[in-house]
Formats: structure tokens, sequence, C-alpha cells
């Protein structure tokens, strides 16, 4: 069975973003295990991946695989949500 | 922030949409944001289009279309109807979508997010393309998307600053609800109101106008009022912009044959070249046949005839002519007459006048006919006729070419009609054709009643038609009231004994 992977868009490189991504980053583990394929995006360096992604706000985690594929759109600090709207129609 | 004061004054970028630079007083404010808003179906996401690409083929400048409604695919085969060639301007490199309409299949919002992603996108297809021109169609759809009001409004505002920090011009559409009300859902106006252009598709009468409205523009002028527009096929939007019609066309003293030489007497030798002359009777009372001797009498001097006949089909108006001795066909076989036969019914009253205006220009007439004037006004509200008929004149007086156009009274006897009233004071010779009862039998009446900058003959005279066309006579002398439809006759001695009470005494001696 293939890893589940997932992208999370954020807008530039700050602390404040490094904070949220080691978040994500934890949340993904928590629910798909250690070898989640885990890749991050700024849409300030890369508006072209943006464009093709259709991705509007940031920051935007998505989850690519396990399907159905699903946008998640927030700052993620409510952790149960997140966690529910990862793992929704998934049977791992 | 250190705020720069600089003072430039609003400078306008031409659109290039027909009749808009003229309304907007040369285009819309350089460097800034307009908010196009309107019901649904008022050309919106046209104007939108257009928009960037009159730039584009116009000007030379790039545009970027940010769609939150229609998918890029949507909208390049729809624009394709008005030869708008997207692929094509894409392929250059001078056009770019932006695609915030797809929606990805499951969207989930949990807590604080922002639009920076979109911004970043807009951004990166404006340098992409070094675009000058941005179109965002329309707002409507990301308040259904995102439903955070108050956030989407922040972040609009961000983006409506971001594009002006970039020096592009820009066009935000909007949805309404009303056609008279609120300016746009959603507070919209609120972060972009320096400008705002109102698009309506009005029902009145049954009948749809489009009107398209500069509510304002801060900081710079423009024309004020709906002014009606029209969306054709090949061309796209084109606004008729009334005001424009400035009275400054050239005079000529030069004469033209109305076709008749009875009539070119009783006008004192001919209509002036780039006059426009009405010709005002109930059915039956000539009218076509005016029209056509006209026609006829520029074809014979080697002039370029051209006749928009709204009530007979061309072969109707074909044997008519031969009637009256006239061959229309040997006419247009040298090139010298075009007869255009168009149903009023078949197209909007817009539509009519750009065609029409089309037709002469391309045909590029010494002497153009419109036959009648009057079977125009039912498909249209009287307004809407009002507009129609003033914008047809100045076009045709700017053209510096002599117009007839013939109007049908409402009623057999006397009367006049809605386009008299309205064209009467723009017209600068006006000839009645009239029924006159005379002794149990209908006869003809005709009367020039206003020669502008000439002198011309006062009486009504009587018209008779033959296989010859038309003939006329002497004035009726023992009747009077013929033009208010209520004869009276009077008997010689007592015409006799009324021109005697005017005769001077020194004359008799």
């Amino acid at each position: 069975m293939n890893p589940a992977k997932l992208s999370l868009y954020v807008a530039g490189n700050n602390p404040k973003t490094e904070k949220l991504i080691a978040h994500v980053r934890s949340l993904c583990e928590q629910s798909f295990g250690a070898d989640v394929l885990f890749e991050v995006v700024n849409v300030l360096e890369h508006p072209e991946i943006a464009e093709r992604e259709s991705i509007m706000a940031t920051p935007t985690l998505v989850r690519e695989y396990p399907l159905p594929r699903r946008h998640i759109v927030g700052d993620f600090t409510q952790t149960d949500r997140v966690l529910q709207a990862l793992e929704m129609n998934f049977q791992p | 922030m250190v705020q720069e004061l600089n003072q430039k004054p609003v400078i306008k970028l031409p659109t290039g949409i027909v009749g808009l630079d003229h309304i907007t007083n040369g285009g819309l404010p350089k460097g800034r944001t307009t908010l196009v808003t309107g019901s649904a179906g008022t050309a919106k996401t046209v104007l939108a289009s257009q928009f960037l690409y009159e730039g584009i083929t116009k000007f030379n400048q790039s545009g970027v279309f940010v769609t939150f409604e229609e998918s890029p695919d949507d909208i390049r085969s729809n624009m394709l109807g008005f030869g708008w060639d997207i692929p094509t301007c894409e392929q250059k490199g001078q056009w770019v979508f932006v695609d915030a309409s797809r929606q990805p299949n499951e969207t989930l919002v949990v807590g604080h997010y922002d639009l920076t992603a979109l911004v970043a996108r807009i951004q990166y297809a404006v340098e992409k393309v070094g675009a000058q021109r941005v179109a965002l169609d329309s707002l409507g759809a990301i308040f259904a998307q995102f439903t955070d009001v108050s956030l989407l409004r922040s972040e609009l505002f961000r983006i409506a600053w971001s594009l002006k920090s970039m020096g592009v011009t820009t066009i935000m559409t909007a949805e309404r609800t009303q056609e008279y009300g609120e300016i746009a859902r959603f507070g919209v106006e609120e972060f972009v109101a320096d400008n705002v252009i109102i698009l309506r598709n009005v029902l009145e009468e049954e009948k749809r106008r489009r009107t398209i409205e500069v509510l304002k523009f801060r900081g710079t002028s423009h024309r004020k009022g709906e002014y009606p527009f029209t969306i054709i096929p090949n061309q796209g939007i084109v606004v008729i912009p009334l005001s424009a019609i400035e009275l400054q066309q050239k005079s000529s003293k030069l004469r033209i044959t109305s076709g008749s030489k009875e009539l070119d007497r009783m006008c004192g030798g001919g209509f002036f070249r780039d006059s426009v002359i009405l010709v005002s009777g109930a059915t039956g009372t000539g009218k076509t046949l005016m029209a056509t001797e006209f026609m006829a009498g520029g074809a014979l001097n080697g002039e370029r005839c051209l006749l928009f006949a709204f009530e007979e089909s061309r072969d109707q108006l074909f044997r008519n002519a031969i009637g009256w001795g006239f061959d229309f066909e040997a006419m247009e076989q040298q090139g010298l007459l075009k007869v255009v036969c168009e149903y009023p019914e078949t197209a909007g009253l817009e539509d009519h006048l750009i065609e029409m205006k089309r037709v002469i220009e391309e045909f590029k007439p010494n002497r153009v006919a419109i036959d009648s004037l009057s079977a125009l006004e039912r498909i249209s509200t009287a307004k809407g006729f009002r507009e129609f008929v003033i914008a047809l004149t100045s076009f045709i007086k700017h053209q510096e070419v002599a117009g007839l156009f013939s109007s049908t009274t409402p009623t057999l006897l006397g009367g006049a009609s809605i386009t008299e009233a309205h064209i009467s004071t723009i017209t600068d010779s006006i000839i009645l054709l009239r029924y006159v009862e005379l002794y149990g039998e209908m006869r003809r009446g005709l009367t020039v009643l206003k020669m502008r900058g000439s002198t011309h003959d006062k009486n009504i005279r009587e018209f008779t038609i033959d296989a010859h066309g038309m003939h006329i006579g002497a004035p009726f002398r023992d009747i009077s009231g013929i033009l208010s439809g209520n004869f009276t006759r009077l008997v010689p001695d007592e015409i006799q004994r009324m021109s005697n009470m005017f005769m001077d005494d020194d004359i008799e001696k």
C-alpha cells in the first residue's frame, strides 16, 4: 500500500510558519504513521504550484493520498477537528 | 508606513470598447480598480473579457483574467462568439488565466486563514505576462466558496491594494440583486468603491433594454446617467453615447435633387446636400414613392444611394419602383443603389442602429432613405425610440450625407406621429403628405412645412401618382384645414373677397 501523501501550503518562511509546519507534520504522523510523505510549499516562492493545484487560501493542507483528495483550510489549532478531517473516509 | 505625497492627477486608460471611452471621458482610471456591478445576465463577464481583449489587440497591453465563476474553458468558448481568440493570445503570452473557479471536491475550513495564495497567484500571473490590465470575475462566487464575509472583505481589499501597487488597471465584477437598489451584494462596494460602473438589463414594456451607467469615478470626471448599449456578434459590447452628439456638423449650400423637379422647385431648388428630410403622411399617401424618387434621382446623377426598408420586401419595392418607371435592379447592378430590407422585429433597436451605421460606413452612400422610420417605433419603448432617432440622425449628419426618413401618421386625416415629435426639430426639412377629401373623392396634398436655410413654396399642392411617378400640381385654393383634417370648403366668391382684403389699395388702382 502506498504511504499517505500530504502537501501543506504556507505563505512565507518565518517562525510562525515553521511552528505551523511542525504542528501539522506531527498531526499527520499521528494519523498515518512515520512513513507519511509530507511536502511543504511556500506559495510566495512557488505561486505556479499554487496555481496548478488551485490553492486559494493559506494555510491549506491537501491530502493527496489516500483518496479522496481533500483540502483542509485553516490554522489547524482545533487539533481534533483536523485529525477527524484527515482521517475521514480512510480505513487503514 | 510613510505616505508619499504625490499629487498626480488621475490618468485614464482607454478601454478600446466602442462608446465606453466616451461616457467615461477617456477610459477607466489608470492604475485603479473599477467595480462593475449588475444583476444576472447584464454582460459583466463580457465586459471584463472585452476590457482585456481590446487591451491586447488595440493597445498591445497584456491582461490577466482571474475567474471565480466560469471555468477558463467556458470563457474561451463563450468569447469565441465575439471573434475573440483567447487561446492565441494565451499562446503569445498576452493573456493568462488565474483559475479560481475550480473547487476542490472537498474543502474543510478549520480555523483562521487568509487568501495569500490567491494574491500570490495573481501577482505571479501579472509579472509573468507584464500585464497592464486585470479582470476579476465575479466576486460573488468567492463569497460562496468562503463564508467568512468580513475576512473576505479585508482579503479583497488586500488584492485591490496589491493590484494598485503593481500599477495595473483592474475591473472587478460583482452581482447585484435588483436593477435599482444597493450597488452590490455582500457590501463589496465598501472596499473597492473608488470607481463604480453599473450594468442594467431592464424589462420595460416587455422589451429588454441594456444600459450602462458610470456611477462614480473618484477624482476624475465622467458622463452621467444611463446609456444604452448592445452586444453584437464579432464586436461585443457597443455603448451608444447619446451625449456624444455635438452640433458640429458642417453645412453645405450645395443642392441635390429630390428626384422630382416639381418638388425641387417647391424647396427652392432641391434639398441641401447634408440635410435630413422628414416625409410624413398617412398610409398610402406616397411616402415610399417619395423615397423611391429620392433614390432614383440620386442614382441618375451618379450618386450612391442606400435604402433601408422596414415595411416592404425587396420584391415588393422593386415591383413598385417599376410601376413608377424606375429600374432599381439596373441601379443596383451599376453599384449606385443598395437596398436593405429588414423586418423591424428581427433585432433590437440598438442592434438595428449599429447595423445601419455599419452598412452606411461600408457603402459610403451620398444619400440614405429610411422607409419607414416609424415602423421601428413598435419594437421599442418611447424613450428608447427617441434615443435611437437622435443617435441615427446625428450619425447621418456627421457622415455629411442627405437623409430622407418617412414617417407614418396614425390617422388618415391630419395628425402627427411620435416620430415627428422626436425629430421634427433636428430635421432640416419637413414634407407633409396628406389626404384631402374633395367632392367625395380622396386626393393627395403635399406641402413643404419647413426648409431650413432656404425659402420654399408654402402652398398645399395637389399631387398625383401615375406610371411615371409623382406629379405635383396646382395649390388647393378653395379648401382650408387640410393639415388638421377638418376641411372647410370655401366658395370662390369668398376666396376672391378674402384675397382682396389683403390687397394693397395702390395696386388696385
